[in-house]
């Protein structure tokens, strides 16, 4: 439940429309739960791309999203085990391979992110598990020739309820597959009856986390496998003039010296020799024109747009003349740097091409897109191309990127055993693609009562879809990510107008980032309305919820973080309470947030108490736990990260200058979860969205407003 | 060509002196339960035992290490700490992307051995030089405490 | 990438040696593969790669640029064998006139940057071998950027005053009531070594001073320290094998490791010493007349270290996260020895100086067992945080109150690009 485009603003304006025009405009439909992928009819029993059953009783689970640490591996299976009737210690798990069967509705292509998983499969995953345990009964009800109606099912077995005679679903699995699928909808459950939906289960990927043996991309093993690692032009859109590798090439365990257009790959035994190979190379680029590109032609390009033509993204009543009536008006620009995704693993690929086919073990949140470039560069059909999806080792959107096994590729076809590629950390964060930089410009008025009459918005950045997916760019030119958390808001606001000014960054590839555009967009317009609320007079959680109006679930959760953070109460000298309040990925989160402040300008976040409606829980502790790692990420960015330039070149290039939360700096969080039978949204990135927000807010309490993230970075 | 003593079995291997553990371990050895985060001490990923201390595999070069022993993740089946430790991990479902945890958990575990029962400033202290990305320090923290309490 | 290029040049001069005796083939081919042999020896007692090299550039092709303040800029010369822009031309006796006279062809006076004075002390003898070892490396065609020098610096001829005022008229004469090895390590320190180009303050001529010999001096912003044999603020207290180790290897346990120039000297130079040109070395230090200064080191055990409750402070909170990764909190080192900072002199300075630096720099050290590094922290740790964990380790590992203002990170970090 990562990053990733996803029209949520669009979904929740239609209206439960779930996605259907996302889906039109992409180029590919949502899955159906209907489309069987193995036609085999002697078994093994797969009614669908999601269930496997062998007649030796192994129950397989083919999982549509990839495990990156948000638990879905566990919650798609619990939503398919659910009407599959079967236990969760009964089933094996497995990664959707590249295929149509496998796209994620909402999103258009086979992607995870965004925080679609569960709203996108909640119901198909399920028709999936229910359609396999009709067919089961059905093929029971056949060999005992009964009434399929006189059948029940349990714990992967089907049972004759008069004569008690039951049947496994592995001895059922051949029959099964002869049947034809059920013609309309199957029935699923009554959500009173669940036995694992909402009631927390165990991580699945556990186990094999805690005592060393899951596999990550980056430990494939292969025989006969060599190791390489790259540098590509430190200047993006560089190219490769020469390289000297005759110093390389006398490491002990050097094999190859690989060179494409903008990189050259060292090859070893192993990464050692590599590296040292890749330290001994003499190197000469051409670098291009954004060789010249430093941090302040980011931003100076960014403010200047503030002034200027820009596209109207929405428009409701008349703002501005409200704001010109308005008894006050206030107005602040944030800014907000280019981030780096610095996964805990970094960027790697194991590929193995040779003529007959081509072989790639990675872990990717886009598998047919990585499949489909290492079928361009090899020129093997997509059929040829075989992708081993595997565990990630941190997405965050990163993996929404398949440039690295693109590279992979180009390299790999030069040599004929399997190569895996390990980029160094240095790599990994000088040739991220980051998260874009924003300014935002806010104008509000509040009548002679204090009350939020209108609201003019200004958004400058790039848009990110236009290359990511740009049949999803508007018509008019606008990203619609950008305007998640600003558009549709938990508040009632009765005039908006809300412009949008694109501007590419020069110098980097902008990507997804966790939390998308509701990350840039929570933090300003919560730091917003603080500070509206302060011009007001006004406490900022009875500010905010004289404007809930119309979203009593917005009121709910901000009623409840507010009560359980003891909202009011006194701190200590330095301390800071905030709160943030929002409405992004279908979710309600509330986030109230305690800093201690130092003398010195330190910042230390005490405690964060966060309360969330997200709908309908599949697995309540892993909602929890997304919200509590959310909110590190979050924080982390939000009080030290900025990626910066410097002639061309990111100067970030490891934990050193790229500083990440400690454990020793970590807040303590609490997650309350408010009961609730609407379908539901999204969670993976809501509390990364709310921290920066949240964390300014309480700063500002004791005294100063931050506008520039990061906060305690040398630029604020 | 050197002799390590590596989950309780030597191993001949010939490497240059000067690569680091990690390396040996993960591409020579074929164990990969031991990370690379990066490579320059500052994560934690690849943290392992040396002696019984716990140390960063990936600044380690390999000739220091001499005949002392050398545990990684996939030699902690029969140690009764770390057996305490991988219950409390799963028990509260401590793992997210799982990257970082085998560095975690070796490192809870050295911490443990030396100091069943640390408070949670110890255990901060202790544990602060492993990132988490996904930011799972809650339970981390809450899990040492339960395998102190559990001992 | 230095110990790349290190390794390169050994190579280099091994090949040349086996070069000139497969060619030659006679005695006197075999008596020039020897000189240069004892040349490449004495290159590195004499430490010429250093500061003929420039950053991330290729060894001894020049181009080192030094800030002399008042003065100007300096860019130290090509010295490969190259006609045009090296030493390809020079005689030996030109050579030797630059070496130890600092009077390069053509009366061109070389500024007291290079060591000279020091290098007069030097034999014959031994800088011959060192243009022999010199002569038989790859030429490079460099040019050296032209010096950016002030009047009345400017005026080469200005140097000639001053030479005759300050260099050392030749070569030290063995002291004959004087053991072997302290002889011969007094020449190492004194003369090749120039050890006292750095530990010794100057006076207001840039002449070291003779009153204080090897009290410690600040050079580049670095205090080289006091390495008299005083016991407080000297030497005086460390252990011979910790004083040999240090030297060797850059490392003492409980004396912390080498960073800064005195890391480049253990790595380019001191490093390839022999143990007897080590034990000499030791011998004629502790005979150094002791000089008081007010540098004092602390000795706060690892066991003492131990005891210390985790601190709350963000110091203590910084190092805990970003630091005892490698050095943990009683400073034993995690996963090498070098990383041992116990003890450290850099840990007793109240005013971290070398402390600061080394945490915006970083540190590399090229050791047997390969590079020793540590890195440098960058703008996401603010000045204070960085002051905060300089004054935290000064009085956790020091029992000393720091006074490292964030200011004093600002400065050290000016210039400083991040890595
Ligand atoms: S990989 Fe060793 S500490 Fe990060
Ligand atoms: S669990 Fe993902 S980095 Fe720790």
């Amino acid at each position: 439940m990562e990053i990733g485009r996803i029209a949520l603003s669009r979904r929740h304006a239609l209206a439960g429309a779930g996605g259907l025009l996302l889906a039109a405009m992409l180029p590919r439909g949502p899955a159906r739960a209907g489309t069987r992928i193995v036609e085999d009819q002697t078994g093994p029993f797969a009614p669908n791309a999601f269930v496997r059953i062998a007649p030796d009783d192994g129950i397989t689970l083919i999982l549509p999203n990839v495990e990156m640490g948000q638990g879905i591996y566990t919650g798609e299976a619990m939503l398919i085990a659910e009407e599959l009737d079967v236990g969760l210690e009964q089933i094996q798990i497995e990664a959707a391979p590249p295929d149509d069967a496998y796209v994620t509705k909402l999103i258009g292509i086979q992607a995870t992110g965004g925080s679609t998983s569960t709203i996108a499969t909640w119901t198909s995953l399920r028709e999936a598990g229910a359609v396999a345990r009709t067919l089961l009964v059905r093929a029971a009800a056949d060999r005992w020739q009964v009434d399929p109606a006189s059948c029940q099912t349990e714990a992967g077995m089907v049972r004759h309820v008069p004569t008690g005679r039951t049947l496994s679903y592995g001895e059922l699995a051949v029959e099964a597959a002869a049947l034809p699928l059920p013609a309309g909808p199957v029935a699923l459950r009554d959500p009173s009856t669940f036995r694992l939906i909402g009631h927390a289960q165990h991580r699945l990927d556990g186990p094999a986390k805690v005592d060393g043996t899951a596999v990550f991309g980056i430990d494939i093993q292969q025989p006969g496998m060599k190791i390489g690692t790259v540098a590509a032009c430190p200047v993006m859109g560089g190219v490769l003039l020469h390289v000297d590798d005759s110093a390389a090439r006398r490491v002990p365990g050097v094999r190859d010296v690989l060179t494409i257009g903008n990189a050259v790959c060292v090859v070893g035994d192993h990464y050692w020799a590599a590296r040292k190979g890749l330290e001994a190379l003499t190197i000469t680029w051409d670098e291009g024109v954004n060789a010249t590109v430093s941090t302040g032609t980011v931003y100076n390009q960014l403010h200047e747009a503030l002034q200027g033509p820009a596209v109207v993204a929405h428009a409701k009543g008349d703002a501005k003349g409200a704001i010109a009536r308005a008894a006050i008006r206030v107005e602040a620009v944030y800014q907000q740097p280019l981030l780096a995704h610095a996964t805990m693993e970094p960027i790697n690929c194991t590929i193995h091409v040779t003529p007959e086919r081509c072989d790639i073990w990675v872990g990717t949140q886009v598998p047919m897109r990585a499949r489909d470039s290492a079928a361009e560069v090899t020129g093997l059909p997509k059929e040829k191309v075989f992708l081993h999806n595997q565990y990630i080792g941190g997405g965050f959107g990163r993996r929404l990127e398949h440039e690295y096994v693109t590279q992979a590729a180009q390299f790999a076809r030069q040599v004929s055993y399997p190569l895996k590629i390990i980029w160094s950390r240095e790599e990994d964060l000088t040739l991220d693609r980051y998260r874009p930089a924003y300014v935002d410009r806010l104008v509000g008025g509040l009548d002679a009562h204090g009350n939020l009459v209108a609201l003019s918005h200004r958004i400058v950045g790039p848009a990110v879809v236009a290359r990511w997916a740009p049949e999803a760019l508007l018509p008019n030119g606008v990203d619609d990510d950008l305007l998640l958390a600003a558009v549709e808001t938990p508040y009632a606001i009765p005039a908006m107008f809300l412009d949008y000014a694109r501007r590419e960054a020069p110098g980097v590839v902008t990507a997804w980032w966790r939390g998308v555009g509701g990350t840039r967009g929570v933090f300003v317009i919560e730091s917003f309305i603080d500070e509206l609320a302060a011009a007001a007079k006004a406490d900022p959680v009875a500010f905010r919820r004289r404007m809930t109006g119309d979203h009593p679930r917005a009121r709910a959760v901000l009623d409840l973080a507010a009560e359980k953070a003891e909202w009011g109460s006194k701190l200590p000298p330095g301390g800071g309470r905030g709160v943030a309040l929002q409405y992004v990925f279908g979710s309600y989160l509330a986030t109230v947030m305690e800093v201690e402040m130092s003398d010195g300008g330190t910042v230390l976040v005490r405690r964060a108490v966060v309360a969330a409606d997200c709908g309908r829980v599949v697995n309540p502790d892993q909602v929890v736990a997304q919200i509590e790692g959310g909110l590190i990420f979050g924080l982390s960015a939000a009080l030290f990260n900025e990626v910066t330039l410097e002639n061309g070149r990111v100067r970030e290039k490891n934990f050193n200058t790229y500083r990440v939360l400690r454990m020793n700096e970590s807040p303590a969080i609490e997650v309350h979860l408010i009961d609730s039978a609407e379908d539901p949204g999204g969670i993976g990135e809501t509390g990364t969205a709310a921290a920066a927000a949240a964390a300014a807010n309480a700063m500002a309490a004791t005294g100063r407003r931050y506008r520039r993230l990061p906060l305690t970075g040398t630029q604020a | 060509m050197l002799t390590l003593q590596v989950n309780g079995a030597a191993h001949q291997v010939d490497v240059p002196d000067d690569m680091p553990l990690l390396w040996v371990l993960r591409d020579v050895l074929g164990l990969p339960g031991t990370k690379f985060g990066c490579g320059i001490g500052e994560c934690g990923a690849c943290t392992v035992h040396v002696d019984g201390r716990a140390v960063r595999a990936c600044s380690l070069p390999v000739v220091l290490v001499g005949d002392r022993p050398v545990t990684t993740i996939e030699g902690l089946a029969d140690d009764q700490v770390a057996t305490e430790v991988s219950k409390a991990w799963l028990e509260i479902d401590v793992v997210q992307c799982g990257y970082c945890q085998p560095g975690q958990i070796m490192a809870a575990v050295a911490l443990l051995k030396s100091n069943l029962h640390p408070s949670d400033d110890e255990v901060d202290q202790a544990m602060a030089g492993n990132i988490c990305r996904c930011g799972t320090y809650r339970r981390i923290r809450a899990a040492i405490r339960n395998v102190a309490g559990a001992v | 990438m230095i110990g790349r290029s290190v390794a390169r040049r050994r190579r280099a001069a091994g090949m040349a040696v086996l070069a000139a005796i497969m060619l030659g083939g006679g005695t006197a081919r075999a008596q020039d593969a020897d000189l240069v042999r004892r040349g490449a020896y004495l290159e590195q007692a004499a430490d010429c790669e250093v500061c003929h090299t420039k950053p991330g550039g290729v060894p001894f092709a020049g181009g080192r640029a030094f800030d002399l303040p008042g003065i100007g800029t300096v860019y130290a010369p090509n010295i490969t064998p190259d006609m045009e822009t090296g030493i390809g031309r020079y005689s030996d006796a030109q050579f030797d006139s630059a070496v130890r006279r600092g009077v390069g062809p053509g009366w061109r006076h070389l500024y007291p940057v290079m060591p000279y004075a020091s290098y007069a002390r030097m034999t014959a003898e031994d800088v011959r071998a060192i243009h022999a070892y010199l002569a038989s490396l790859r030429p490079v065609h460099a040019p050296t950027p032209a010096n950016q020098v002030r009047f009345p610096y400017n005026i080469r001829l200005a140097m000639i005053g001053w030479n005759l005022l300050y260099r050392p008229s030749g070569p030290l004469a063995d002291e004959p009531g004087r053991s072997a090895a302290w002889n011969r390590g007094r020449y190492l320190v004194e003369a090749a070594g120039h050890c006292g180009e750095c530990h010794t303050p100057r006076t207001m001529m840039q002449a070291l001073s003779v009153t204080k010999s090897y009290a410690g001096s600040v050079v580049d912003g670095w205090l080289a320290y006091n390495i008299s044999s005083d016991v407080d603020s000297g030497i005086g207290a460390w252990g011979d094998a910790q004083l040999s180790a240090y030297l060797s290897t850059g490392h003492a346990d409980g004396r912390g490791t080498a960073v800064g120039p005195m890391a480049d000297v253990v790595s380019h130079s001191l490093r390839y010493l022999t143990p007897e040109d080590i034990a000499a070395m030791v011998t004629y230090l502790r005979g150094l007349p002791a000089r008081r200064s007010d540098e004092t080191t602390a000795l706060v055990t690892p066991a003492a270290l131990r005891q210390a409750a985790p601190s709350q402070s963000n110091g203590g909170r910084l190092f805990a996260s970003a630091c005892a990764g490698c050095h943990l909190t009683d400073g034993q080192g995690r996963q090498v020895d070098h990383a041992a900072i116990w003890g450290a002199r850099s840990l007793g300075e109240t005013d971290g100086r070398n402390l600061v630096r080394t945490m915006v720099e970083g540190a590399t050290l090229q050791t047997a067992q390969g590079t020793m590094s540590m890195p440098a922290f960058g703008p996401e740790y603010r000045n204070q945080d960085l002051a905060d964990i300089a004054n935290y380790a000064i009085g956790h590992f020091g029992n000393r109150v720091g006074h490292v203002t964030a200011g004093d990170v600002a400065a050290a970090r000016a210039g400083v690009p991040p890595s």
